[in-house]
């Protein structure tokens, strides 16, 4: 077979394997159609307060705030949570337990790298609760009239910023979750990483309104390409080189992660066999 | 003096759960970690959000302050005994062995409440205490006897009702076998509880106060303390949480004579 076919079968059989994860965590997600809502309950109050919380600052400080008003911070924390929902991750909270019952290792036997399942499933998740976010969104706009007009390039720039945020958000929490082969204390560095999401990936609030010093954190770290990156271009904050620029940084980030996780795994598996043995 | 039944039962299951927790003692710095954590995204909430303003809907910074102690605290009680007795009490359920609680002589309802002590979570109560002691000793204005009597008042009746309310909802574990989730539903809501209710607008406003309570149990008490509270607002969470306490027991009664047991 030439080069190009072997690919191409490769390919395939990868895809084959995608739509087959999926069909199994849709499956296991039906079991948990409760845990929908009340995950929906989660997410929208967890912006909600945010939102109220500076459309009040706003107005008590005559309209605006570092250049949002009331329909601003509306328009910025909705489509904030539009980003986590289609960004964050859970595995870190569930590999630890992967790895001290032993479940890790039919996984390995597999003829797929683990991380292809643990992406279908994440993917397949999304596109589960998105059925309910998007009635919920709908109610939310029409509740605290958003005020977001972006340009088509925005918008069009807007899908390739939150796939590769999403990209290195999950390589992120992957790499973080493998912790979870040399300790099971892993709840601490869990508990840090959702402190440093929470105010430097600009979920709590628009990065320009952190103090300087916080913001300089922020800029050098790689939780802003996580979520404030997309939320911003979407707003309207960028000019196009910018919006390069930060697309740059997210392919920077992600070859840095994508390392990271690769070195991590193969010293982790090493770890993984000496226990298991 | 005697001390009430009902007191000396808690003190023993106080008492287990401490002996039980000893053996853990790692529990106890996850514990200290998650409250920390907890702290430093509270107070650093309020010092972004007051680097902007003066007043947040009319409260001042201290009496935000004050809030952010009473939200830890409701949140450590709650933590402490009533979110482990429920769980408890829902595997009870499903596991059938809930039929070593009802055979007791002691009344079900306060022995499946007070069940289990998650002791560790006392770091939380401290922690609202201390936060809302610092921000006492900030206030401008001296808290006279009467604001600290409403305060109490409406801190227990806050706590009346948030237990009331998580009662209720374990109760439907008779009807639903699996509502561990359901509990979850108050966690989120209770979130909200860190802001004064009152920047809300009217539809959350109203849900945070009747659907699932949370503003009796964070924003009333702040508003005894801030001198703020008026006595018709107090007279109504009286009257809410004897409503609810008395709804809860019915209610309490309507489950157990359903629950068939595990031999049934």
């Amino acid at each position: 077979m030439s080069p190009l076919a072997t690919l191409g079968g490769e390919l395939a059989g990868l895809w084959a394997a995608y739509v087959a994860r999926f069909k199994v965590a849709i499956g296991v997600q039906f079991q948990y159609r409760a845990s929908l809502v009340i995950w929906l309950v989660w997410t929208v109050m967890e912006s909600v307060v945010y939102l109220v919380v500076w459309s009040t600052v706003a107005q008590s400080s005559g309209g605006q705030v570092g250049g949002y008003d009331a329909a601003g911070f509306a328009a910025y924390f909705l489509v904030t949570m539009v980003v986590n929902q289609l960004t964050f991750t859970w595995i870190m909270h569930e590999f630890e337990y992967r790895v001290r019952q032993g479940q890790l290792s039919p996984l390995l036997l597999k003829p797929l790298h683990p991380i292809h399942g643990d992406i279908a499933e994440n993917v397949t998740y999304k596109a589960l609760t998105s059925v309910v976010l998007v009635p919920a969104l709908v109610l939310l706009c029409w509740a605290f009239r958003p005020a977001l007009q972006p340009q088509p390039w925005m918008a069009a720039a807007f899908l390739p910023a939150v796939l590769l945020a999403f990209l290195l958000r999950f390589l992120s929490g992957w790499t973080l979750a493998l912790a979870g082969f040399w300790t099971t204390r892993v709840l601490a560095i869990n508990q840090l990483y959702y402190m440093a999401m929470l105010f430097l990936s600009g979920q709590m609030v628009p990065l320009s309104l952190l103090p300087g010093p916080v913001q300089a954190l922020a800029a050098v770290l790689p939780f802003r390409w996580m979520v404030a990156f997309p939320v911003e271009l979407l707003l309207g904050q960028l000019t196009p080189e910018e919006t390069l620029a930060g697309f740059g940084a997210q392919l920077a980030w992600i070859a840095v992660h994508a390392a990271a996780a690769a070195v991590v795994w193969r010293a982790g598996l090493r770890r993984y066999s000496a226990v298991g043995a | 003096m005697s001390v009430p039944p009902q007191l000396r039962l808690f003190g023993v299951f106080l008492k287990v759960g401490i002996l039980n927790e000893l053996e853990y003692r790692v529990n106890f710095y996850v514990q200290l970690l998650q409250s920390a954590v907890g702290l430093v995204i509270g107070l650093a909430g309020l010092g972004v959000v007051f680097s902007h303003t003066d007043t947040l809907g009319g409260w001042s910074p201290n009496e935000l302050l004050a809030l952010l102690g009473i939200y830890f605290l409701v949140q450590g009680a709650v933590q402490l005994v009533i979110e482990p007795s429920m769980q408890r009490f829902m595997e009870d359920v499903r596991q059938g062995t809930l039929d070593f609680t009802l055979t007791k002589p002691e009344d079900s309802q306060l022995l499946v409440s007070v069940g289990q002590v998650q002791i560790w979570k006392l770091v939380n109560v401290l922690l609202g205490l201390a936060v809302l002691g610092v921000a006492l000793s900030r206030l401008q204005t001296a808290v006279g006897p009467g604001e600290a009597l409403a305060f109490g008042v409406a801190l227990l009746a806050g706590g009346v009702i948030v237990y009331s309310f998580y009662f209720f909802l374990a109760t439907t574990a008779f009807w639903f076998v699996r509502v561990e989730n359901v509990l979850v539903i108050f966690q989120s809501m209770y979130q909200a509880g860190r802001w004064p209710v009152g920047i809300y607008p009217w539809w959350l406003r109203s849900a945070l106060t009747f659907i699932v309570p949370v503003a009796f149990a964070t924003t009333v008490p702040a508003e005894a303390i801030a001198g703020r509270l008026s006595p018709g607002t107090l007279l109504l969470a009286l009257a809410v949480a004897a409503a609810m306490l008395a709804g809860s027991r019915w209610f309490w009664g309507v489950g157990v004579r359903r629950y068939s047991g595990a031999s049934a």
